[in-house]
This record gives structure tokens, C-alpha cells and sequence, in this order.
């Protein structure tokens, strides 16, 4: 298990050391900082073995987080515990700087303490956390109180605290989606997935139970298989259900229950979390297609038409929409013109940048540019990178639709009906790039 | 829509937190001025001074002095300073073992107080001050944390009881505290049940033959129905746990396979890979018509794949599993190239990785698709990775035949670009590219050679110097190219050398008129001026070869090479199956077995996977690490000494005709090892244990400085002298040895019994082979037992141990039978005869001590056998059973 953590600002300095296991000496503190943090190519791997210890380590902004054991201990449990314990803290006192840790040294030092015991990972979820170490001291707690508090760190909702109460109850779901694709010159899709988070923010009282259901196509299909036939059943629900590849969920939600039901129920982490993850790859909405055109027109110039095209609703807006056009390296000069927004030669980036803040569905716009070029002797060819593209738009490119978000509170007296509930979808680009 | 952004608070503390000056003091005479400030009446001055040793303490600076000041300020109410106090204690307390004792009242009352918060905090603290004054202490408050009434409480006492093992492992036995901890596996609170869990498993690391986990079905059952309900990381414990668990057959292993599979789902990624181990484990014992099999495969697809959408880091440890799952079973992952392909901004380390893994995947159905994408990649900036690059389309020309044509023209057009480690990585591939697919591609040689003068690397030197000997009847000027190269002779690196060495020989041989001088020159540069004695040898071969036989010299140096195989780099299979057992661990990241970087006895156990799916009948072997070993006595002083001393007598000592050596066989094929092959048997002469090998030399280059090594096996069996190679093993020559082997190695159970882990090292690499020895090598001279203990020792051994087997088609009467077995140390004591069947008893004694009584039922006209085998250690059965039939049938 993990021999202990260390936390350096960077220059290598140490912020934090707390050390669990008796192999793990203080002299592991000087190696990390003489092999990774002031060695002197980049770093070639996030775990690395010196003298027979191995350091894992994460970097937030410029410090360094390390944890170091001597035994084969679970490796990604490891790093998803850095990556909780950088949650954690964040949770507590904002960005991981120099400055905050240094501040709240004695706040971290507990919280090491709590989450991680002999180097194992115990309950580190910061709603229940947050119930008894706060930088105020424990004030005196009642018996009932105290209990309260064991039990639901240990319990099986360790993620909820019970008597949690709001005058309004309220929720708010975020299908955010980024995205992917990679298209050839000729406008073949070489690859393309969506990757897509369901953010949430709930604001309920008590313990609620909620069920969340979305177009899942296996659910859908489940359901229509009465009378329907196959092929019917496609043409009708094909638009509206969405295949769905994978999806991980966060660690309220009944896994069991959505292996043999594919239904999703959980009682919910207080405030914001991240639901789920998917991933489709089939039947995406591609909001964008990029019709590139490169002539070279003899040795010194070249001529570059580039077309974009939305593909969806005209009643929908795309916004901060930007297009990058990479130029050789031994580019002179560059004329654009643009029948819509601002583009500009970017010369220390070799691009052209073409910025639009917003075009509604099924429009079209167009970028021509006359590119001058230095005559060289170097032979090597222009790699011509891929044309690649920024956006946004207010819809799910995978076709995702929340079909209901039910939440059940028995011993409160406020039902499903009362909640507010509200839904929004984004879709950003991810890499969205088209070679020419 | 706007969100309602004022109900999510903003947890900054206020400004006034000002913890950082701590940082900041270091003037002189500091020590001194905080044991005042410690010593103060104020409360909130003790604890600003509190704060100021540890942040001290972090910084590395010696408070050690401040001892006595700080634990007095331990009685407290105050449960912050409390905290802080406990942690300078747990990091000083080992150097000042005296003044600690003064922390034990407060411990054992913190321990009794009615906020279980601090009984908490006091137990977890007092187990991570390793002094063993305060040990003793520990134990009765600890007993009342195990027991405790609050959660919370037994949480951190199971946690504790692995620390206290730390310390002082004879205490925790001594004190029945194990007992305790398996009884919190049937706890009602999920966390309780995973800390004791991952207390337990760690314990019994330590402990290789303790029965601790006691893993059944029952105790499975309660561990899946935890795994539902606690928190991630104590789901993580729960799966490395189970993992280490052999179904009994193939339905239990199913049913577990199915309570697992809903894990994969789960947002956190070692929750994820974890249960990935149970399955590909598990897996192994499912047959595979069976349709849940293929179901499963196809559920393993999609987690692996989304692994790798999370953090870099992850995504590096989730590349290296699949690494390791792909080799295993490539069926898995063979649609998903494309997830593959290497990202813009992906950092170095996963670039890499995906790199791999995309050879490994690469197949005549996608290889136009990876050949584009490696064609990008060769243009990159980092040059390890576009090396990876070139070197890759070089691989996939020698996997996919269809492609090499592609590929060779894709390496030709990376030759044009002139970027110096291009052209040196696309030289050397292209020399194996060569080798796979003879007489096909050589017009690109022209090409080639014009590259010749920026070659800077010795292997793209001795890769170019190699393609010029091969086709120097093709190389119009293949002379003047040789002999610059031979200008700077001395300079160049020794596999530039020798290759430069048997390079001008081949040309030689191929065009004598016209470079006799040339050879000439080479000759006596290798043989006279050198100093390295592989290069001379190889020299004086070479001249002597040509001086006395040119013919045969023409048959040695041309003759045809052997093919190269298909796949690089592949993990040998005996530890692929150990990394399998441990995905998701540090082993499956550096893919080497925990006991490559672990000391002590921790991780040392080798893992293996479960046998195939018609383990049914055999009998119990070792059930995961729970199964009590009874095979490995502690008497280890075994008689069979087998130093050098016996070896002399050899031929002298008169010993039975006819004892069992089985044929040779090969153990190491030349493909796996650079060329070296090893086969070999073992043979028991004299009393003494052999390992008779075979080396044979299948490469270019000359083998030295061999050496071998045992793994640990259950027998102890260890290599008794150094392995005897005392000349260099030149290209196609091959050497026997016998190597004697001594008893009292160290002992570790393995699967099967009589497996053996090799490791043999030349001058080249380190190769790794596991081979089964015949257990009748350790049956002892002196096995015969005496009748009365024979009989008395029968009725002993409880009939659950003992074993029937059938041995079939044997022609033998049973006199000649006897005879036979008893040249392989398996003794007759006495002969029945009843209703015409013979009954045989016998006696056999294992090097280690072991007694195996065997009855021999012989029908005559029967030509099967039944032989019934009791033993106090039921598992060697099934292995003894195995001589007797290797034994009569030869």
C-alpha cells in the first residue's frame, strides 16, 4: 500500500510529508526531487522506480503530488486516489497553489490522516468529510451527532449526510458533450465518437431516491418490442434512441441494478457531481463539415478555400465557432477574405484563425486565402496538419435525450411534481479535425 | 437558461488563514524560544507553537528535542491540537522510545472516551508508533476496538491490526487478534468488511502458507455481497482479494464472474481494472463453447476502452494492462484500432504505449489504416517516438506479408526526408525486412546506400554494413563501401566489428578475386590489433576456416539463416500469466513480477491462472493462497547433499539398471532466446540430482559467460555449482552440460508441483523458461520402509488422503514391474496374492522428507493398473502417479 505523501512547490521544496509505512524513509523525499522534479529531460513516465521505491506522482498547476511505496501495490488505485485527495483539497480551500497548501498545512495533515489509513484509502468524499474536519474545531457534539457522523462515513452512503434540508428543491442536469472527428479531404469520416458527461446539481432534502432515464436504445427497444416489428421498430424509434458504447457511473448509482435492468437509480451526492460518462460512436450528429480546397499555384504561392457548413436546426445557434487553418513555415504573406466574422494570420502560430461568434443551422460560410511562400531549398514536403475546429451548440451531437429524472422522498412531504428540475445540453468540440 | 449559481457556495476559507508564516521562521536559537512558547499557559499560543514544529518538522529540520514539551501539551480537549500533537509523536517517537511511554496513559484513555471520533484517532495513532514498550499497551485497547460499538471504531482497529503485525507479527498471533479480523469479515458494516479484508490480505502476504483468508464459497458469497455496497476503495480491496481466489469449477467460477461484471461500469478506474483481473482470471477456467464465454469477452471490450478517456496518468496504467490483456487475448481488443491511434496532445508516455499496442493489433484488416496514421506520426517532433514510429511500419511489413510491399515504399520516402534518426531507425528495420522476405525487395538497396556516409549510430552502421555482405554479388562497388568503413576500424563499437568482420568474409567468399587484400586487412585487424577477445576469436575462425576448407568456409558463412519470427517483443507466456493475475498492480505496469522490485517476502508468491476447464477431475492442487501447503516441511535437511565432492565418483557407485530419465526435450526454442536453444531432461545418477542440458548456439554471434538460476520451487531444488561453460559457444555449435542440483534451495509451492522457472544469461540477454521435472529425480536411496512402519504408518493416514489412479496398457507382470520401479528408488516391501491379482505394497521417500505408500494391483492378463497412493501430503499424488506411469511405460 502507499508508504507515504509527498507534497513539493516547484522548485522541489517540501509542502507536505506524511509518511504511513516504516520502509519508507526520509531520504525517498530528496530521491524524487534529485530523479523527476529537477531532472533534466521531460518527464518520460508518471511512476518511476528509484532504488527499488516507486513514486507516483500527478502535477496541478506547478506543484507536485507524490505518493511512494516499496511494495505491488494497485496502481490505479494509487493515482485515483491522488486525483480524489486533489478534489478533496480543492474542495476545501480552492486552487492547489504554493500559497494555499502552505495556509492550510495543518487542515491537510488531518485530512492525510483521515483519508488514507496505514497507506489505505478510506472514505474520502467531502460532503461526509466536511461533517467533521473543518479548520473551526469540533465543536461539542451531541452522542446522537457523533454517530451520526461514524455512520455515515463508514455506511453505504457515505456520499450523503441525512437531514439535509432546502426550502426550495431543485435540480439541475447538464448533458455536456465533446465531439470527436477526424475526416479526410474528401469528406470520408475516418473516425468520429462523442464522449459525454451528465453533470449534476441537486439541491433535494432528505435521502432521495432518484431514477434517471435517457434514449438509451437497449431500453428503448426493450419497451417497444410489443407488436412492433423489427424492422418497423427501427424506422420509428431509430431517430430517437442512440446506441450507446459505454458508460461508467458515479459511485452512488446501483451498478448491480443497471447490469441486469439497464436502469439508472441512486441517491445523490448533495451539490454538484458527475453522474455519468458515456461514449457513442454510431448515428453523430456531425454539427459541422469543413470542405477544404489547397492549390498550389507554382512554388511561392498557395491558395486556400475553405467552406464550413452547419448541420442542424436553423432554429439553433452555434456559437464561438473558430476555425484554424495551419500555413507552411515559410510563409510571407497571407490575404484573406471571409464572407462572415474576422480571420487573421497568426504568424507565430502558423495559422490563419477564422473567428465567427455565432451561425445558425444549415448555413454556409467561406474563407479564401492567397498564402505567399519564401522559396526554399529544403526539400522535405509541408506535412499539411489537419484543419481543426472550435464550437458550440446547444444540443447533444450524439442524439442523447433525458427522458425523465424522477425523484422519490418517502418520509419528506414533497413529491417528484415539486422538484424543479432543469435540463441543458452543450456540445463542444473536441478534436474536430479535417486533413486537407 | 441561467443557472442558479448563487446555491453552490464557495468554500474558500476567509483570508484570515495565515499558516504560512510557520514556514518562514528560521532564525537561530529557534528550539529554544518554541519550548518556551510550548511550555505557555495560553492555549492558543501552545498551539501556534504546536503548528510551528510541524511545519518544521515537514520542512526536514530535527525537532526532536522538543519531545517532552509537545507531549505535554497531549492532554487536551482541544481535538485539533490533539491531531497535530499525535503526528509529531508518530514521526518521533521511534528515536526517543523512553519518553513515549509518557504518551501511553493518554492513548489507552483516548481509547476508552465516549466520542468514538477519538477512540478512533487514538487506536489508528498507537498502531503507527513502532516502539514495542507502547505495543504492549495496544493490545487491550485494540481488543476493545475490534469489538467496539460504533463502526467507525472497527473500521480503524481492523486497520490497526495489520499495523501491529508490522511491528510485531508474533504478537498479533499470540494475542488472537487474527481471529478477530476474520470474524469482522462477516461485519454488517460494508467499510468494516473491506479494511478487514485488506488487513487480512496483506497479513497473509507475509505469510504464504497461513490459511488466513480461508477463502470458500461462503466467505466468497459475503465478500460479493460487500463488494455491492461499500465505498470504491474498499470495493478495490475486495477484488484484489478475490482475485486470489480458484473457483472450484467452472460453474462457481461463472457465477462469480457474473456478480463481478456489473464493477465494469464503475466511474473509478482501478475499481474498473480490478475486476478486469478477476474475469481474465476466472475466464480461464470457463469452457470456451460455453455461451456466457464469448458474452463476457464482449463485455471486457468497452471498459478497456473507455479507461482510456481518463487522466494521462491512468491512461498510461490502463495502456500497460491492455498491453499485457492484448497479448493474452487478443480477441478482445481486435476491432478497436482506432482508439488507439496516438492524440495530438497525448503525452509522451502514452504515445508510446498506444504505439505498442497498435502493433500488437495490427492485422491484414486494418493495416492500411495503422500504416497511414504511423506514416503521420514518423513526422513528429519527439524523436523516441518517431523512431517507435519507423521502427513500427518496419514490424508491420514483417507481420502482415500483404503489407510489406507498402511498407518498404512507406520506409523509402522516410529514407528522402534526410532526418538523420529517421534514416538510421528506417536502415534497421529494413535489414530485418530483408531477412523475412529474401530476394524481394533488394532493388532498394542503391537507395540505401546512398545514406551510407550519415549513418552515426552503431546499430544502423552494423545494419548497413550486414545488408552490404549479404548482397555483396549485387553491390557493384560493394568493396570501396567495406573499406571505409575499415579505415576507422578500431573506433567503431564491437557490433560494428564483428559485423564489418564477417561482412568483408562474405564478400570474400562471394567475389575472391578481386578482395583478397580486403580480407586480408580485416583478418589480421580482428586477430592482431584487437583486444577483444570475441572479436578475435571470431577473427581466427574465420582465417582458419578459409586457410583450410574455402568450401566449407562457404557453408558455414553463406548458409541459410533462420527465419525471424513474426512477433517481437512478446512477454514470455509463464510471466504473462503472472502479470495477468496482477493487473491493474505496479508488476502489470513495469511488467516485470512483483519480486523483481519488492523486497522481503512480501509479493514473492508467484501467481499463476487457473487451469483450463476440465480441472474437475484431478485432484485438489493448491486452492489460491488460502490452501495450507502441508507439502513443504520445514525439515529442509534433506539427505541428498549433491556438492561437487560427488560428482567424482560418478562412475563408481554400482546402482540399479534401468532408473527413469526421461527423453530430451526442447525447453527454450531458439526464437524466444536470440538464437539460444536449450533442451534438456533431468536424470538422478548416484544419488545425485542432474539437470542435463543441451545448449545450442542458433545465432550469428558468438554466446558467452552463460550462467542459470532457479526460481524458488517447491522442492528447493538449486543449481549445486556454477553452470560449466567454460569455452565461448560459437555460431551452430552446441554443448552438453549437466549441472548438479542440491535440495536445499529456497522452498515456494508452485503449480503444478514439479514446475520449474529458469532463468539462463549469457552475454546477450537474460532468457526465461519454466520446465516440469519427473518427481521420481527426488525419491530417495534409502526409501524403503521398514513392514511394521509401513503398516502402522497405512492405518495413519487418513483415508481422505488417499488417491486412486488407473494406469493403462502396461504389459508387464508384476515381478518385473517391481523391478523396474526400483531402479527409480520406488521400493517393494511386500507381495499379496490374492484371487489372482498381485498386490504390491511399496515405499517411496521424497528428498524433503515425504513419505509415499503406495498399493500396486496387478490382474494378470490385465493390462491395466490400479494403484491407490496414500501420502501425508495428498498433493504430491497426482506427480507420483505421473513417474509410475512414465516409469513402467519405458
Amino acid at each position: 500500500m502507499i508508504g507515504g505523501l509527498f507534497i513539493y512547490n516547484h522548485k522541489g521544496e517540501v509542502l507536505i510529508s506524511r509518511v504511513y509505512r516504516d520502509d519508507i524513509g526520509r531520504n525517498a523525499v530528496d530521491a524524487f526531487r534529485v530523479n523527476v522534479i529537477h531532472a533534466r529531460q521531460q518527464v518520460r513516465s508518471p511512476v518511476t522506480n528509484i532504488a527499488r521505491t516507486s513514486f507516483f506522482h500527478v502535477k496541478r498547476s506547478n506543484i507536485w503530488l507524490a505518493a511512494v511505496t516499496k511494495q505491488n501495490v494497485n496502481a490505479a488505485m494509487v493515482f485515483e486516489f491522488l486525483y480524489k485527495m486533489c478534489d478533496v483539497m480543492a474542495s476545501y480551500f480552492g486552487k492547489i497553489s504554493e500559497e494555499n497548501i502552505k495556509n492550510n498545512f495543518v487542515l491537510i495533515y488531518e485530512l492525510l490522516d483521515e483519508i488514507l489509513d496505514f497507506g489505505y484509502p478510506q472514505n474520502s468524499e467531502t460532503g461526509s468529510l466536511k461533517t467533521f474536519i473543518t479548520q473551526q474545531g469540533i465543536k461539542g457534539q451531541t452522542k446522537e451527532e457523533q454517530s451520526q457522523i461514524t455512520s455515515q462515513v463508514t455506511g453505504q452512503i457515505g456520499w450523503r449526510r441525512e437531514g439535509i434540508k432546502y426550502r426550495r428543491n431543485e435540480l439541475f442536469l447538464d448533458v455536456l458533450e465533446s465531439v470527436n472527428l477526424l475526416m479526410s479531404p474528401q469528406g470520408q469520416v475516418l473516425s468520429a465518437h462523442v464522449s459525454g458527461r451528465v453533470v449534476m446539481k441537486s439541491y433535494l432534502s432528505g435521502m432521495p431516491e432518484c431514477k434517471f432515464g435517457m434514449n438509451d436504445k437497449i431500453i428503448i427497444d426493450k419497451a417497444g418490442k410489443g407488436g412492433v416489428t423489427n424492422e418497423a421498430g427501427k424506422s420509428t424509434s431509430g431517430k430517437q434512441s442512440i446506441a450507446i458504447d459505454d458508460c461508467t457511473f458515479n459511485q452512488c448509482v446501483r451498478l448491480s441494478k443497471f447490469d441486469s435492468e439497464r436502469s439508472i437509480s441512486f441517491i445523490p451526492p448533495d451539490g454538484e457531481y458527475e453522474l455519468m460518462r458515456y461514449r457513442t460512436t454510431k448515428d453523430i450528429i456531425l454539427p459541422f463539415r469543413v470542405i477544404p480546397l489547397v492549390r498550389e499555384v507554382g512554388r511561392t504561392k498557395l491558395e486556400v478555400k475553405v467552406v464550413i457548413k452547419s448541420n442542424f436546426k436553423p432554429s439553433l445557434l452555434a456559437q464561438k465557432i473558430e476555425v484554424r487553418i495551419p500555413t507552411p513555415l515559410n510563409t510571407s504573406g497571407v490575404q484573406v477574405i471571409c464572407m462572415k466574422g474576422k480571420a487573421k494570420y497568426k504568424a507565430s502560430e502558423n495559422a490563419i484563425v477564422w473567428k465567427i461568434k455565432r451561425m445558425a443551422g444549415m448555413k454556409e460560410s467561406q474563407i479564401s486565402a492567397e498564402i505567399e511562400l519564401l522559396p526554399t531549398n529544403d526539400k522535405k514536403k509541408w506535412a499539411r496538419p489537419p484543419i481543426s475546429m472550435n464550437f458550440e451548440v446547444p444540443f447533444a451531437p450524439s442524439g442523447l435525450k433525458v427522458r425523465y429524472l424522477k425523484v422519490f422522498e418517502s418520509k419528506l412531504n414533497y413529491s417528484d411534481h415539486d422538484v424543479i428540475k432543469w435540463v441543458r445540453y452543450i456540445g463542444r468540440s473536441g478534436i474536430y479535425e479535417t486533413r486537407c | 437558461m441561467e443557472w442558479a449559481n448563487q446555491l453552490c457556495e464557495n468554500r474558500q476559507f476567509g483570508s484570515k488563514m495565515t499558516d504560512s508564516k510557520y514556514f518562514t521562521t528560521t532564525k537561530k536559537g529557534e528550539i529554544f524560544e518554541l519550548k518556551a512558547e510550548l511550555n505557555s499557559d495560553k492555549k492558543e499560543k501552545k498551539k501556534e507553537a504546536v503548528k510551528k514544529v510541524i511545519a518544521s518538522m515537514t520542512v526536514g529540520k530535527d525537532v526532536s528535542a522538543l519531545f517532552p514539551d509537545v507531549v505535554n501539551c497531549m492532554q487536551t480537549d482541544n481535538l485539533e491540537l490533539k491531531k497535530l500533537v499525535y503526528l509529531y509523536l508518530m514521526n518521533y517517537a521511534k528515536s526517543q522510545p523512553d519518553m513515549a511511554i509518557m504518551a501511553v496513559n493518554t492513548f489507552v484513555k483516548d481509547c476508552e472516551d465516549a466520542n468514538p471520533l477519538i477512540r478512533a484517532l487514538a487506536v489508528r495513532t498507537m498502531g503507527c508508533i513502532r516502539v514495542d514498550k507502547i505495543t504492549e499497551y495496544l493490545c487491550e485497547p485494540l481488543r476493545k476496538c475490534l469489538k467496539d460499538e460504533d463502526p467507525y471504531v472497527r473500521k480503524t482497529a481492523a486497520v490497526c491490526v495489520a499495523k501491529l503485525h508490522d511491528i510485531n507479527a508474533q504478537l498479533v498471533e499470540d494475542q488472537g487478534f487474527l481471529d478477530t479480523l476474520k470474524d469482522l469479515i462477516s461485519d454488517s458494516n460494508p467499510m468494516v468488511v473491506a479494511n478487514a479484508v485488506a488487513a487480512l490480505s496483506e497479513i497473509a502476504e507475509s505469510h504464504p502458507n497461513s490459511n488466513l483468508l480461508d477463502l470458500n464459497p461462503q466467505s466468497i458469497n459475503k465478500l460479493l455481497t460487500a463488494l455491492n455496497e461499500c465505498t470504491e476503495w474498499g470495493q478495490i480491496f475486495i477484488l484484489d482479494c478475490l482475485a486470489n481466489y480458484t473457483p472450484r469449477d467452472d460453474r462457481e467460477s461463472q457465477s462469480i464472474c457474473e456478480r463481478v461484471t456489473p464493477r465494469l461500469s464503475h466511474a473509478n478506474s482501478a475499481v474498473v481494472l480490478s475486476a478486469v483481473k478477476v474475469l481474465m482470471k476466472f475466464m480461464e477456467m470457463l469452457p470456451k463453447d460455453l455461451d456466457y464465454y464469448s458474452t463476457l469477452l464482449k463485455k471486457l471490450a468497452p471498459p478497456l476502452v473507455t479507461l482510456l478517456s481518463a487522466e494521462p496518468e491512468l491512461q498510461y496504467v490502463a495502456l500497460r494492462n491492455i498491453n499485457l490483456i492484448v497479448q493474452k487475448r487478443p480477441e478482445i481488443l481486435k476491432h478497436e484500432m482506432k482508439v488507439f491511434f496516438v492524440k495530438y496532445n497525448d503525452p509522451i508516455y502514452v504515445k508510446l504505449e498506444k504505439l505498442d499496442i497498435m502493433i500488437r493489433l495490427a492485422s491484414q484488416a486494418n493495416i492500411a489504416q495503422v500504416l497511414a496514421e504511423l506514416k503521420e506520426y514518423a513526422t513528429e517532433v519527439d524523436v523516441d517516438f518517431v523512431r517507435k514510429a519507423v521502427r513500427a511500419i518496419g514490424r508491420c511489413a514483417i507481420k502482415v506479408e500483404q503489407s510489406a510491399e507498402r511498407c518498404v515504399s512507406t520506409l523509402l520516402d522516410l529514407i528522402q526526408t534526410k532526418v538523420n534518426y529517421v534514416v538510421q531507425e528506417a536502415i534497421v528495420v529494413i535489414k530485418d525486412i530483408f531477412r523475412k522476405y529474401p530476394n524481394k525487395y533488394e532493388s532498394v538497396i542503391a537507395t540505401l546506400c546512398e545514406n551510407l556516409d550519415s549513418l552515426d549510430e552503431p546499430e544502423a552502421r552494423a545494419a548497413m554494413i550486414w545488408i552490404v555482405g549479404e548482397y555483396a554479388e549485387r553491390i557493384d562497388n560493394a568493396d570501396e563501401l567495406l573499406e571505409s568503413f575499415l579505415e576507422g576500424f578500431h573506433d567503431e563499437s564491437t557490433q560494428v566489428q564483428l559485423q564489418l568482420l564477417t561482412a568483408i568474409v562474405k564478400l570474400f567468399l562471394k567475389k575472391p578475386t578481386e578482395t583478397q587484400e580486403l580480407v586480408q586487412q580485416v583478418l589480421s585487424l580482428a586477430t592482431q590489433d584487437s583486444d577483444n577477445p570475441d572479436l578475435r576469436d571470431r577473427g581466427y575462425i574465420y582465417w582458419r576456416l578459409l586457410s583450410t576448407d574455402p568450401v566449407a568456409a562457404k557453408e558455414v558463412v553463406l548458409a541459410e539463416k533462420p527465419l525471424i519470427s513474426e512477433e517481437t517483443d512478446l512477454i514470455e507466456p509463464t510471466l504473462l500469466e503472472e502479470l495477468i493475475c496482477h493487473i491493474g498492480t505496479l508488476a502489470s505496469v513495469y511488467h516485470k513480477p512483483p519480486s523483481a522490485f519488492v523486497e522481503g517476502s512480501r509479493g514473492v508468491m508467484h501467481k499463476r491462472l487457473p487451469l483450463g476447464g476440465d480441472i474437475g477431475g484431478s485432484p485438489a492442487m493448491g486452492a489460491g493462497f488460502g490452501a495450507a501447503p502441508a507439502v513443504m516441511p520445514a525439515s529442509l535437511n534433506a539427505p541428498v547433499g549433491g556438492g561437487l565432492g560427488d560428482l567424482f565418483d560418478l562412475g563408481g557407485v554400482g546402482m540399479p539398471m534401468g532408473a527413469y530419465i526421461p527423453p530430451k526435450i526442447v525447453w527454450l526454442p531458439a526464437m524466444k532466446a536470440k538464437g539460444l536453444e536449450i533442451s534438456g531432461t533431468f536424470a538422478r545418477r548416484a544419488g545425485v540430482i542432474q539437470m542435463e542440458l543441451i545448449l545450442t548456439n542458433k545465432a550469428m554471434s558468438v554466446m558467452t559467460d552463460f550462467a542459470i538460476q532457479f526460481n524458488r520451487n517447491s522442492f528447493g531444488l538449486a543449481p549445486a555449482g556454477p553452470l560449466q561453460v567454460l569455452t565461448p559457444l560459437g555460431p551452430n555449435q552446441t554443448i552438453e552440460v549437466s549441472l548438479p542440483l542440491s535440495t536445499v534451495g529456497p522452498v515456494m509451492k508452485m503449480d503444478p508441483l514439479n514446475n520449474l522457472q529458469v532463468a539462463v544469461k549469457n552475454n546477450i540477454d537474460v532468457f526465461y523458461f519454466s520446465c516440469q521435472y519427473p518427481i521420481s529425480m527426488l525419491f530417495v536411496e534409502d526409501g524403503k520402509m521398514e513392514r511394521q512402519v509401513f503398516l502402522a504408518t497405512w492405518k495413519d493416514i487418513p483415508n481422505d488422503n488417499e488417491s486412486q489412479f488407473q494406469i493403462k496398457d502396461c504389459h508387464l507382470n508384476s515381478d518385473a514391474a517391481s523391478s523396474k520401479l526400483q531402479g527409480s528408488n520406488i521400493f517393494t516391501i511386500a507381495k499379496r496374492t490374492v484371487e489372482g491379482q498381485d498386490m504390491l505394497y511399496m515405499s517411496i521417500k521424497l528428498s524433503n522428507g515425504i513419505w509415499v505408500l503406495a498399493e500396486l494391483r496387478v490382474q494378470a492378463g490385465n493390462p491395466n493398473y490400479t494403484i491407490s497412493l496414500k501420502c501425508r501430503a495428498p498433493e504430491v499424488s497426482q506427480c507420483v502417479f505421473q513417474c509410475y506411469e512414465a516409469v513402467l511405460k519405458n
